[in-house]
């Protein structure tokens, strides 16, 4: 299915993103890594302030609530319901991420404006790999 | 305060995502599809994202602390090893796979998508089963 190219309303969003993880960094101190903060909020708790990270997570849910009711716009959005890939890919972005300490925001936003390497390495490899991904799944299997 | 404040952050984090449209997983699919249906725009998410973030990285090099804590979290400088490279390989599988990340995934909770609800559960069992395997000998987190 394809989708339409959004240079300026991606752009704005990203901004935001950005903003966002700039004020948390000078406020808090801290990466936002969305990863990271799952796992702040989870028990054992073994990481500091689960509150904080709740909070921020809920947030995140709010956004689309929030959305909708300030612009009257639905969120568009289409999302594969093939439960058995959902879940194992679900499982599979947990454990990855878990095991690589962070994700698209930590090591794709936060991990690049840093030019952290290991940031830089990961984010090339998970693009690469979900390139690949994604040309195996609908071009060669025609899912 | 601050966990007004980590609200507000992730409220802010989360009307990005949905604003540039990562929060469709679809959009995030045809950007990984450079041989298909390929929709360009979430480059311009990660630009806006990363520009922004930097900003607030020059910030903070030139303060000693940030406002609320007493210290920056910003994870060492360790070399890139086979953890970092196998779980990024495995999260990019999992994101090629169903156009979800975190951040979006936990985002779009409240569209309440069945796939999402699917992903989701599988996701945070996949980040404690990670690190669970992370803990002991784990470098600090990256995000």
């Amino acid at each position: 299915m394809s989708t339409d190219f959004t240079p300026w309303a991606s752009l704005a969003g990203g901004t935001l993103i950005g903003l966002s993880a700039a004020a948390l960094l000078l406020l808090s101190g801290r990466i936002a890594g969305i990863t990271g903060f799952i796992r702040r909020a989870l028990p054992p708790y073994e990481a500091a302030r689960p509150l904080e990270a709740i909070a921020f997570l809920l947030g995140m849910i709010a956004a689309p609530i929030m959305y909708t009711a300030v612009t009257g716009a639905a969120v568009v959005q289409t999302v594969s319901d093939n439960l058995p890939l959902m879940f194992s890919a679900g499982f599979l972005v947990g454990f990855g991420s878990a095991i690589a300490n962070g994700c698209t925001s930590g090591h794709g936003v936060c991990g690049i404006a840093r030019l952290s390497p290991r940031s830089l390495a990961a984010t090339t490899t998970f693009m690469a790999v979900a390139v690949l991904t994604v040309f195996l799944l609908r071009h060669l299997t025609g899912g | 305060m601050r966990i007004g404040i980590n609200f507000a952050l992730g409220l802010l984090f989360g009307l990005g995502l949905v604003i540039s449209g990562m929060a469709n997983p679809a959009k995030v699919q045809n950007f990984l599809d450079l041989a298909g249906t390929w929709d360009p725009s979430l480059a311009f998410v990660m630009g806006g994202a990363v520009a922004a973030t930097a900003v607030g990285f020059f910030i903070a090099r030139r303060r000693y602390t940030p406002v609320l804590e007493t210290a920056f979290e910003i994870p060492p400088g360790t070399p890139v090893d086979t953890r970092l490279i196998a779980g990024s390989a495995f999260f990019g599988l999992g994101w090629g796979l169903s156009g979800f990340c975190p951040g979006p995934a936990i985002t779009a909770l409240s569209l309440g998508a069945t796939g999402t609800l699917a992903f989701i559960p599988a996701m945070i069992f996949g980040i404690l089963a990670g690190a669970r395997m992370s803990r002991g000998g784990a470098v600090p987190g990256d995000g």
